[in-house]
């Protein structure tokens, strides 16, 4: 390894010495007291109240994300527990990667790092290059308050990825895209690191029949709240579609339009597409001539500001690419079932996704969503606010990725649990050792049947 | 197999400098196009280091005399010669359709497949048995103590903890999205391969499949075919016993593998050695699959000399020898003690083993057989190399037709030879002295983390400092081994000694997705969450997330309220 590293650049050299410094941090010890554990997390929840400004900043530069937006996505990280059995003892895995992603460019880096940094490990934050802003902030402000010899954020591109993922580390968190993911877990098998992959999906929403209007509007408010004031549908748990009967169809369009009216009286209530790639991408979804026809609401799209208004489509072409990929923008396809059930079936023959939602009173298609469905989560009646909570796991299944964190979950992710079984010098069973002979094997058998009066006899002797 | 490695040996030692193996590049350039990951596995497999392959071939002599990995050679001939891939993507549809079609899911079967493979093993002892017996000449009590007794009380405990694990876990839902309720839901991840080992071919099938189908998986099993009758007789008996439509086993090597890691699967689970492990994981990686992977690494025992000497050595030796021989991925690699100490290890190990097996042990019925030539070879090398050679204080007998090697034990080894660098997995039981025993955690620490880390001492300060300051896949204290058969622990490696655990609920866990279930009603509805944003919509949030009560309050009842 020694002499590759020499001939090539010096990027090479510097990453080898980071990674050899944390090492060295680690194996120190010093990561795996209770109270550097303590003062870390202290130390990020004091970043996240002294820096709220500057992050409200970066991710205004980065996104357009309005504050209120920004504050209940982003700047909230949970301080984690310390789970501790007696023969279980959780230790940690020692020097990780946290590769996050650019639609939450705070959440996704701090979050997971909370989580590694409550197991006692030494870390490394690779923010996306796609939000340079939040980038930079992070690298100017996480070692003023964390311990700057264990925490170290890297900033770069792809290839700065790439060369991190040569070293060997002892567990990578990544979320983004799976074609990376892939790379990634090729990478992290030269060095049997594990790897937690949190990956993107067409999360749908499956929207029932609801008795009374009140309900319909919470469910449309809702609705909204997690397609259009979630970074404009940019997250990996946005809702990418919506399943509902034909005949409830124009009536939850019709709600849909009138609540948006309301909703995005201003244009900066909704983030701005991240950049020019990615609104190329969205637009060219619209400009396929049988998805066009379909927009029943919006589609009007601003190359100057990159902005896109929230957009309904009814019923789309299956095989189009707005329906085979993951939107990831303010596009909103309907499609429609004959009855709500035949969604259950729909939702099967598709990839896993990251997470299902569900609007519904009836008991019955919820146990049925929750045990003929397979995804990283159900939400029924809301949706996005599954992430917030720091009791259940967050993490995919299949296409969505593997590996799940939030809470002690986060803590379990970044830990080994490693089995601890304690003997003492008593208690001896002759039985146990060669030479073997019938006798032995007929004891051991009681042992196992817990017959232990038989036991007793064969012992003394008295039974074969 | 042996002619084509030396042929190979030969090849390499003109040229060494270029990371990928020139024979591979020849291959791999000449020959039909390869797919890259495919490149990528045979570039791994060539400059992986060769710790705790199985197929070993002898340490080198000199470095430019490296032969190739036999796995990349075999990988090799294999991707040259056409072969139907359909078997392997036959048995994964039918497995699909199978699952698809909910047969797995219900409680009733997944208890139906476990209660039937308790049958298997109490009807079918003796077959079993006696397949072990012919791959490794394992004693019948071996058998029973570590293979059959231990799949009947893993499936037994699986089956009285079934309903509990299946049952969604009710969680607390936080303050911030009240009133809802939340549970975690433990559901299948869908089809599953498992790939097991030769050193303990029957629990190493069976344990993982317990977990894969009370989880309500369908499975795979491809056992190991370096133990070809356990192999033979798994294939023949599972489907008298289980549901076929759900649980196959596909018999074969390398080629077979390769067939089925090209599949898309839910979850592979593998059992071996670091090498194949990687191959496995980069072969996953294509499909984005999620892999456990038990492999081994030198287990260390650290004895202090304030011991019950002779249970210490009676429980080291049975620990060593009495599990397969010494060519188990738990047993111990190497002791080490305190220079003053050792004398009286040394001499208490030899009473017991005399008494264990004789004065002739490779007359020893008790004893397993090395698996194979290959192994036999790679074993006696070890001891052959001339650093060696000399320190040895007991045993060191071999029996080459028979493969038989006595059970040996080394003083004071050189720390640089392969004995003391690669993982031994046979019966070679080097002692390692130091002058004060805290010495330990340096000398352990030095190398990669273990399977498993035993100590032997009534010190609890220096058990407490253990547990602290080593880590391993599982720690047992004053005994070897038996950390393995309780159920309530995790099983499984961390850093080279693998990834993921199972046994007993952990089984049950490795092989199940938990899935987080929110449920909330339409009310409590906060006005703050939407847009159009206002400054008190914020602070209004801030109470929220923050956990503040009064601000709860606020929120649920509207207020600030919104001008409609």
């Amino acid at each position: 390894m020694g002499s590759v590293a020499m001939e090539e650049m010096p990027m090479d050299l510097e990453f080898g010495k980071l990674v050899g410094e944390l090492r060295e941090v680690y194996e120190s010890g010093r990561t795996r007291g209770l109270e550097w554990r303590l003062s870390q997390l202290r130390g990020l929840v004091r970043l996240l109240e002294e820096e709220e400004e500057g992050i409200f900043d970066a991710l205004y530069h980065d996104l357009g994300k309005h504050r209120a937006e920004s504050f209940r996505d982003e700047v909230h990280t949970p301080l984690v527990a310390f789970p501790a059995t007696a023969m279980v003892v959780p230790e940690p895995l020692g020097v990780v990667l946290i590769f996050s992603c650019w639609n939450l460019p705070i959440g996704l880096a701090l979050e997971p790092l909370s989580g590694a940094l409550a197991a006692g490990n030494a870390a490394v934050v690779k923010p996306s290059e796609l939000a340079p802003y939040t980038s930079a902030f992070l690298v100017a402000n996480v070692p003023r308050y964390l311990d700057p010899e264990a925490v170290k954020v890297v900033d770069g591109g792809a290839e700065v990825g790439e060369k991190l993922m040569e070293y060997r580390w002892d567990k990578v968190l990544f979320t983004g895209s799976s074609r990376v993911g892939q790379l990634i877990m090729t990478k992290a098998a030269k060095h049997l690191t594990p790897v937690a992959l949190e990956l993107g999906s067409k999360c749908p929403c499956i929207v029932d029949w609801l008795d009374s209007n009140r309900d319909s509007q919470v469910a449309v408010n809702r609705i909204i709240g997690a397609k259009w004031s979630t970074c404009s549908g940019q997250a990996c748990i946005a809702i990418d579609y919506l399943l509902v009967e034909e005949e409830f169809a124009p009536i939850l369009i019709e709600l849909l339009k009138s609540t948006l009216k309301r909703f995005f009286t201003k244009p900066e209530y909704m983030a701005r597409i991240l950049n020019e790639k990615h609104f190329q991408r969205l637009a060219g979804f619209l400009a396929d001539r049988r998805v066009a026809s379909s927009v029943v609401h919006g589609g009007h799209v601003n190359a100057k500001t990159l902005t896109i208004e929230p957009t309904l489509l009814l019923n789309p072409p299956l095989d189009s690419d707005i329906m085979t990929e993951e939107i990831f923008g303010p596009l909103l396809p309907i499609i429609t079932v004959k009855k709500i059930e035949d969604s259950i079936k729909f939702l099967k023959s598709k990839p896993k996704p990251l997470a299902i939602y569900a609007f519904t009173r009836n008991e019955k298609l919820k146990r049925r969503i929750i045990e003929e469905t397979s995804s990283g989560s159900v939400t029924f009646n809301d949706a996005i606010v599954q992430y917030g909570l720091d009791t259940i796991p967050f993490g995919g299944v299949g296409h969505s990725g593997f590996g799940q964190y939030h809470g002690k979950y986060s803590f379990e992710m970044f830990s080994h649990k490693k089995a601890v079984l304690k003997r003492s010098f008593l208690l001896e069973f002759m039985f146990r050792y060669p030479p073997w002979d019938d006798s032995k094997i007929g004891m051991l058998r009681h042992v196992y049947r817990f017959d232990y009066v038989s036991l007793f006899f064969a012992l003394i002797g008295l039974r074969r | 197999m042996r002619i084509v490695s030396r042929s190979r040996k030969r090849e390499v030692s003109n040229q060494t400098n270029s990371p990928i193996h020139p024979a591979i590049r020849r291959a791999a350039c000449g020959g039909r196009r390869l797919p890259p990951y495919i490149k990528g596995l045979l570039r791994l497999a060539a400059r992986c280091p060769r710790r705790s392959y199985p197929h070993r071939t002898p340490p080198p002599t000199h470095p430019s005399a490296r032969p190739l990995p036999s796995v990349a050679s075999c990988l090799l001939r294999e991707l040259h010669r056409p072969r139907p891939l359909a078997m392997a993507e036959e048995v994964v549809r039918e497995l699909r359709a199978s699952f698809a079609a909910e047969r797995t899911r219900p409680a009733e079967w997944r208890a139906a497949q476990l209660r039937a493979l308790v049958k298997m093993v109490d009807e079918k002892e003796a077959d079993i048995s006696a397949a072990l017996h012919e791959d490794l000449a394992k004693p019948h009590m071996e058998s029973y103590l570590h293979e059959i007794s231990l799949v009947k009380a893993s499936c037994q405990f699986a089956i009285k903890g079934l309903n509990s694990w299946m049952k969604p876990e009710k969680i607390p839902a936080a303050i911030t999205t009240f009133p809802s309720s939340a549970q975690i839901v433990a559901e299948p991840l869908g089809v599953v391969l498992i790939i097991s080992a030769w050193n303990y071919p029957f629990i190493l099938s069976i344990d993982p499949v317990i977990g894969a189908i009370a989880a309500g998986n369908a499975v795979v099993l491809k056992p190991s075919e370096i133990a070809p009758a356990t192999s033979k007789m798994l294939a023949k008996l599972l489907p008298e016993y289980v549901d076929s439509s759900c649980i196959k086993v596909v018999e074969g090597g390398v080629p077979e593998t390769t067939d089925l890691l090209e599949q898309r699967w839910d979850k592979i689970f593998y059992t071996g050695n670091g090498t194949v492990g990687r191959i496995v994981m980069a072969a996953a990686a294509k499909h984005l699959t999620p892999v456990a992977l038990e492999l081994g690494g030198k287990c260390p025992v650290v004895v202090d000399s304030n011991v019950d000497l002779h249970v210490t050595a009676k429980r080291i030796a049975v620990g060593k020898w009495g599990c397969n021989n010494g060519q188990a991925c738990i047993a111990p690699d190497y002791i080490i003690t305190t220079k003053s100490f050792a004398p009286q290890l040394v001499d208490s190990l030899k009473r017991v083993l005399t008494r264990f097996y004789g004065e002739d042990p490779l007359q020893s019925a008790d004893l397993s057989r090395i698996v194979n030539s290959k192994h036999f070879q790679r074993l006696t090398d070890l001891i052959e190399e001339k650093k060696v050679a000399d320190k040895i204080v007991y045993g060191g007998q071999t029996d080459e037709k028979r493969l038989k090697i006595a059970p040996t034990v080394l003083l004071d080894v050189p720390r640089d030879t392969a004995l003391m660098t690669a993982e031994i997995f046979g019966p070679l039981l080097p002692i390692v002295t130091v002058e004060k025993i805290e010495e330990c955690f340096d000398l352990i620490n030095s190398k990669t983390k273990p399977l498993a880390a035993y100590l032997f001492t009534k010190n609890k300060k220096l058990q407490e400092d253990f547990v602290a300051n080593i880590s391993t896949g599982g720690m047992l204290i004053n005994d070897i081994a038996l950390h393995l058969a309780n159920p309530y622990i995790p099983f499984g490696g961390v850093g080279e000694s693998g990834m993921g655990s199972y046994h007993g609920k952990f089984g049950f866990d490795c092989f199940s997705h938990k899935k987080g279930v929110l449920i909330r009603g339409f009310g409590g509805e906060a006005t703050a969450r939407y847009p159009p944003y206002t400054v008190e919509k914020q602070k209004i949030l801030r109470g929220l997330i923050n956990g503040s009560f009064i601000a709860l309050i606020l929120a649920l009842l509207g207020f600030p309220r919104e001008k409609r």
